[in-house]
């Protein structure tokens, strides 16, 4: 059987522990996934105790803390600390999920952070999620028609409108698409679950007019059918949607239009 | 490292678009549509900007749930202004607001649906019928996450129509030349390279500063940079004393709970269980204006009537709405507020606190969103290649007071109006001259100058300081005092940035040197709220003068404008209020009492 090893620049050392100060009644050690691309080193985990009697609730809170008072080079993703803008997502406690909305209580002993998964890393905890997003244009996410918009709204019945629910919300954190095994082995052409999702969101969509384009669209073997059901993404998602059932349902759509 | 050693890529466009938000994202791919030629540059990627957290909706005349006009609206948004706004301007944001939610809805944005399958729309604070008479349902509503619905369908049209983004590029300061706006430098931070963008126009849409305060609902990227370049560039700010409170922010954690909860049924309680607003609002009572019920909840805090063991917050109840209500149209408020506050709302009330959330001031700007200027006794001289829009800029729409779901409706009307303007003004392809030496070398050496920052303060220690100065001494109300001490403490802070420390030397992705960008535009946007606030000597909308408790429309009827000399001393102009409309389909309407 063949052997496999990773790259040796891929091995993660260890690096500097700050410890808390003396004094810190409730202390908790964040092991924090480090690599500068301008070391040339390998990448590290440092290892920074907080003193949670002086820190906010989430873990985003514990990140920011170290940035302002320990280490301003510590490098990651933050905007709107609610869980709506989806920049920090990141692998907490073996989980993809968004810091903000992470509480620190949630995690037993020490709270391991890595970037997402199989990205490749820009810095620290920022990935490059460039072809993540590439992919996301390439399902078409708009509204297609051919018949002209009337002069008011378009009408939408309630049910139908509902249909969108549990799909719309996503925030594209890419926490479930990079928490995929398949999406990790064939990420450059498996469109993974959070773009599914979105795509799924424009077939159900009472207004669109092309849904058998975007079927034929992902009529290919890799694009949706790289989807195993491994579930991962239905047991991560940090907004408690469910991108599987969404592949489920076009995979039905798929069989229903070839009988 | 000296400034030559930078490398320095150099880009063409008809016009370059600084920012993704909401205001940002229509404007971008309303000139693609149009031809021109356009970069849109971000810190943040598009669906991550701030426009994504706003909930409750977007304001529209569309009648789809009672009678409605486009008039009401207009009388509704200037006397929510407290009279600052100007007419002309607010005219053209209500007429155009019902052709722009049609055009959001035809562009995808999943609205929340009536039974008959119309847009749904929501009651919000101050929004009437016929005039302040009875409670309008204006409010356009996709649940409680429109912000995000309509942002992620911005970004899908922008994807539609080719749009050309530079994103995670940090925009650094405008190329001015001879008074003239030439593009932008920008720091593409992944790449760790600087890019000069040439454009005939360059149009500001980078939101506004909500992190000059300790406690804001704005993101931590709300930091007030396009307003930064302005000061920078020697032109003013305007309105900046006018913050908004919003009522419910959650307490301790800061998070927006949207007006729609008290849109949809939800109230406000004191201490003593009271439903408090109906003494200070007996027509509109929890439904009235933003200023108004922050200042309601401020006093029965101070009148030793708050909540919980300190008595320091109020309760807003949703409990009695219903499961089935607060799944449909509240879900999101139902999820922020059992993880930020522990709370079952279909069991218990949510503490909350006026929470600082939106700038009316910003970059003066007439209503096609070219920025303006005082010149030679010329109020609306334009800045040639220089537009603002969104929070960034004050049309001005919301005068002193903004209402609720008139921001998004802001950002929509006045991203497509600026993109139509330059339809009009840019000439696709039209050869620029070649940059002057010198105008982009003194703009690196800035921004190296502050990359090899070695002195005593830390950037977070001294944005620390800039906020508790802001929370304490620009808050809710406001005296002379309190004001005047802020100013001396400000203005400290602002010439203690001379001796910050930058940790990181890096280029790609160094958040230390991005932070402390940030922070520089964050102190001038301070500076001149708390100077402004000082300079302003009487009560309107959010500011709340306490040594000045009344409106004087005599004296005070006008906008403010700031500049920032050396040493950040502020320099204070006026700019009139435009007390006229656009067409003759409304007449100007008169000052008068503010009641709700």
């Amino acid at each position: 059987m063949a052997e496999f090893k990773l790259p040796a620049n891929s091995i993660v050392g260890s690096g500097k522990t700050y410890h808390a100060p003396t004094g810190a009644k409730r202390v908790r050690s964040f092991q924090i996934y480090r690599w500068d691309p301008d070391s040339g080193q390998n990448p590290r985990l440092d290892t920074y105790d907080i003193d949670l009697d002086a820190c906010g609730p989430m873990v985003l809170d514990a990140l920011i803390k170290i940035k302002n008072e320990i280490d301003p080079t510590l490098t990651f993703r933050r905007s709107c600390r609610e869980g709506i803008c989806g920049s920090c997502a990141m692998n907490i406690d073996g989980t993809n999920t968004l810091a903000c909305i992470k509480a620190i209580d949630e995690v037993e002993g020490n709270v391991k952070i890595y970037p997402l998964p199989h990205m490749p890393v820009i810095k620290d905890l920022v990935p490059d999620l460039t072809h993540f997003y590439a992919q996301y244009a390439s399902i078409k996410p708009w509204l297609q028609t051919v018949t002209l918009p009337p002069e008011r709204e378009r009408l939408q019945s309630k049910e139908d409108r509902a249909k969108l629910d549990g799909l719309y919300e996503c925030i594209l954190c890419a926490s479930c698409s990079t928490s995929c095994p398949s999406y990790w082995w064939n990420g450059d052409r498996y469109l993974g679950p959070a773009i599914l999702l979105q795509a799924y969101r424009w077939i159900i969509d009472s207004r669109d007019e092309f849904t058998g384009e975007r079927l034929d669209d992902l009529e290919d073997p890799f694009r949706l059918y790289r989807c195993h059901t491994i579930m991962n993404c239905a047991r991560t998602c940090p907004k408690g949607l469910n991108p599987a059932r969404a592949i489920g349902e076009i995979k039905k759509l798929m069989l229903q239009r070839s009988l | 490292m000296a400034t030559t050693d930078y490398k320095i890529i150099e880009h063409t466009y008809d016009v370059v678009v600084v920012g993704a938000g909401g205001a940002g994202l229509r404007a971008t791919f309303g000139m693609a549509q149009k031809g021109l030629r356009t970069a849109c540059l971000t810190k943040v990627f598009p669906t991550r900007s701030h426009t994504v957290a706003a909930q409750g909706g977007i304001s529209a005349a569309l009648g789809n749930m009672g009678p409605d006009s486009w008039q009401w609206h207009m009388y509704d948004t200037v006397k929510g202004s407290d009279w600052l706004g100007d007419q002309d301007a607010i005219e053209y944001m209500c007429r155009e607001a019902i052709p722009a939610i049609i055009e959001l809805e035809h562009q995808g944005v999943p609205f929340s649906r009536t039974e008959e399958g119309k847009i749904y729309q929501r009651p919000f604070g101050g929004m009437t019928t016929n005039f302040g008479e009875g409670q309008a349902q204006r409010t356009c509503a996709a649940a409680d996450r429109t912000g995000h619905a309509i942002l992620h369908t911005l970004y899908q049209q922008s994807l539609r129509h080719n749009a050309e983004f530079f994103i995670e590029y940090f925009a650094l300061d405008l190329l001015m030349e001879d008074g003239e706006c030439r593009g932008v430098l920008a720091w593409d931070l992944a790449e760790g390279t600087l890019h000069v963008f040439r454009g005939q126009q360059t149009v500001l849409a980078t939101g506004g500063y909500g992190r000059a305060y300790f406690s804001a609902t704005s993101a931590h990227t709300c930091t007030g940079d396009g307003n930064g370049m302005v000061l920078r560039a020697g032109l003013p700010l305007q309105d900046m004393e006018f913050v908004q409170f919003h009522p419910t922010g959650i307490y301790g954690a800061g998070c927006l709970l949207t007006e729609g909860c008290r849109g949809e049924g939800g109230y406000l309680t004191n201490g003593n269980g009271e439903r408090f607003m109906e003494r200070y609002a007996p027509n509109a009572k929890d439904l009235a204006s933003r200023d108004v019920v922050s200042r309601s909840m401020t006093v029965e805090i101070r009148e030793g009537r708050g909540v919980g063991p300190l008595k320091d917050h109020i309760h807003l109840h949703l409990e009695h709405l219903g499961p089935e209500v607060i799944h449909e149209r509240l879900p999101g408020i139902a999820e922020t507020a059992r993880i930020f506050a522990g709370v079952d709302v279909t069991k218990e009330p949510i503490p909350v606190l006026p929470t600082v959330h939106y700038n009316m001031g910003g970059i003066p700007t007439n209503y096609h969103g070219e920025v303006v200027n005082l010149v030679d006794g010329n109020p609306d001289a334009v800045v040639k290649g220089l537009m603002a829009i969104g929070e960034a800029a004050c049309v001005s729409v919301h005068g002193a007071n903004r209402l609720g779901s008139n921001s998004l409706l802001d950002l929509v009307v006045f991203g497509r109006a600026a993109a139509n303007r330059c339809a009009e003004t840019v000439k696709a392809g039209a050869p620029q001259k070649p940059l002057k030496a010198g105008t982009v070398d003194a703009l690196v050496e800035r921004f190296d100058q502050i990359r090899n920052a070695s002195g005593s303060k830390p950037t977070a220690q001294i944005r620390a300081a800039m906020q508790r100065t802001m929370q304490n001494d620009a808050a809710v109300f406001r005296t002379d005092a309190s004001l005047a001490q802020g100013v001396a403490a400000i203005t400290e802070l602002y010439n203690s940035f001379a001796d910050v420390k930058v940790a990181d030397r890096s280029l790609v992705w160094n958040s230390d040197l991005v932070e402390t960008l940030e922070l520089q535009n964050l102190l001038g946007c301070a500076l001149v709220t708390m100077t402004s606030a000082l300079n302003r000597k009487e009560s309107r909308g959010a500011h709340a003068h306490e040594d000045y408790p009344d409106r004087d429309d005599g004296e005070w009827m006008k906008h403010t404008l700031t500049y920032v000399e050396d040493g950040g001393q502020v320099r204070i102009d006026y700019r009139p209020v435009h007390t006229y409309t656009l067409t003759d389909e409304i007449e100007y309407i008169a000052p008068k009492k503010r009641t709700y």
